[in-house]
């Protein structure tokens, strides 16, 4: 399923830190098919930074940050209408609220967003493809676990939520397969910001922005060395992975490769 | 700024702090709605004596059968997202006849959810401008702030804008009895059917 990607330029202008103070980062630019990442301590404000970019904050939050789009402040549709939404977000949220099911939501999402309500079948089928047990369009999505919730709303991001720009936030504590949901939802030239205390994923973005006390300290550029470490981690990541799934399968380990 | 209430409140303690003029007031036994439609005028005249320009009127929406909005006032509806994307059908006429609905608590779900919840807002009240905020960031304030600037005022000759419930209550009169035989009034079955039952 793949859908012509808008080629967009997305700008964060810098706001104020925790204390008030000028962040000292003062701007940082990013471009389709660009892949960002946002890395700091926890409570240095990454999803402050996150859910500013996803409601386009035109210096109406406390960080008073502002965000541009192709240069120019976003009009009102832009910031609110779902139909016309720039940015797809997976939060940190590890479990639906909503009361209803599967189904019924995802057809609601679809409508939301200007989206055939066929397409909630197929989100589905996709979301199981990425945790261990599978669910179907009759459960209540209270009902979810948390692995299963965070892979029914990246299937719902990568195939409802089709937008320019996507948001992904510590996507590897959801307990489903990182590296491929990170694929799915990156999809092809989007704009990817992607929050993680993971290696394996931090060093996947060619830049990121350190975050210190709510505010943004640095844009760090990935280094040729930190580059090169990539497939090797690749390779420890999904040893690790190999582990994990005898440990979950109720096995035991063998020992080191 | 003025906060109607059933039985308690400490908010006149709390909104002091912002050093605008506040009063509180508790409707007790009489219905909440009414209390504050009939007290609107009383309001009105404290808040033109002190000197305002604007008067913010809270409710705590306490009943779902009507909405104690007259027609020049501007009417804003405060829903929790958290509550589900099922509760914009329950909140009746609160919603409906609103100018503006606020959802908060956005953060705490997930961004389909919101999405959800905003659209069923605008089918139950395609006219209504939707704002999503955060009472603990202040998020939505301002955009809440212009409409409240730029909105009419209010005449001495206000109507309200919905139909209250025709009602007469055996209950309200002190009726005590469950059984079917003793209540008058406005009485609907459990099927649907409806019947006045006079003296």
């Amino acid at each position: 399923m793949k859908c012509l990607s808008i080629k967009i330029r997305l700008t964060i202008l810098g706001g104020v830190d925790k204390d008030g103070e000028k962040e000292a980062v003062r701007e940082v630019d990013m471009k389709s098919g660009n892949i960002m990442g946002i890395v700091g301590p926890t409570g240095s404000g990454k999803s402050t930074l996150i859910y500013d970019i996803e409601q386009l904050a035109q210096g109406d939050t406390p960080s008073k940050r502002r965000i541009l789009i192709d240069g120019e402040v976003p009009d009102e549709t832009t910031r609110t209408d779902p139909r016309k939404k720039l940015v797809a977000q997976l939060s940190q949220n590890m479990h639906f609220l909503a009361d209803m099911n599967v189904g019924e939501f995802l057809k609601m999402h679809a409508k939301s967003r200007g989206k055939s309500t066929e397409l909630a079948s197929e989100v589905v089928e996709l979301a199981n493809t990425l945790c261990g047990e599978p669910f179907s369009s009759e459960d209540h999505l209270t009902s979810l676990s948390g692995g299963q919730s965070r892979s029914l709303m990246t299937a719902d991001i990568a195939l409802i939520s089709d937008s320019p720009v996507v948001l992904i936030d510590e996507i590897e504590n959801a307990g489903i397969r990182k590296q491929e949901a990170l694929r799915l939802l990156s999809g092809e030239g989007k704009i990817v910001v992607v929050v993680t205390h993971d290696p394996v994923l931090a060093l996947l973005t060619v830049r990121r922005i350190a975050m210190k006390n709510g505010g943004m300290q640095a844009v760090i550029a990935r280094s040729e060395n930190e580059q090169n470490m990539c497939s090797k981690l690749a390779e420890l990541d999904d040893w690790l992975l190999s582990l994990r799934e005898v440990i979950r399968g109720g096995k035991t380990v063998e020992g080191f490769p | 700024m003025t906060k109607i209430d059933c039985l308690w409140t400490e908010d006149d303690q709390r909104l002091s702090k912002l050093n605008v003029p506040v009063r509180i007031g508790l409707s007790k036994d009489m219905c909440p709605d009414h209390f504050a439609i009939y007290n609107t005028e009383e309001m009105v005249r404290w808040a033109e004596e002190k000197g305002a320009d604007v008067l913010l009127n809270e409710t705590a929406g306490l009943c779902l059968r009507c909405a104690p909005y007259p027609d020049s006032c501007l009417a804003v509806c405060v829903i929790d997202v958290t509550s589900g994307p099922n509760t914009p059908l329950k909140v009746g006429p609160l919603l409906t006849s609103a100018d503006v609905v606020m959802m908060t608590k956005g953060d705490m779900v997930s961004q389909a959810e919101r999405e959800v919840f905003r659209e069923r807002v605008l089918e139950t009240n395609p006219r209504c401008r939707v704002i999503e905020t955060n009472g603990l960031t202040g998020k939505g304030g301002s955009e809440l702030a212009e409409i409240v600037v730029n909105w009419m005022e209010i005449d001495d000759q206000m109507k309200l804008r919905n139909n209250p419930p025709f009602a007469i209550c055996t209950l309200c009169a002190g009726e005590s009895r469950v059984g079917k035989e003793h209540h008058r009034g406005m009485l609907r079955q459990l099927n649907g059917f409806i019947e006045y039952v006079g003296e």
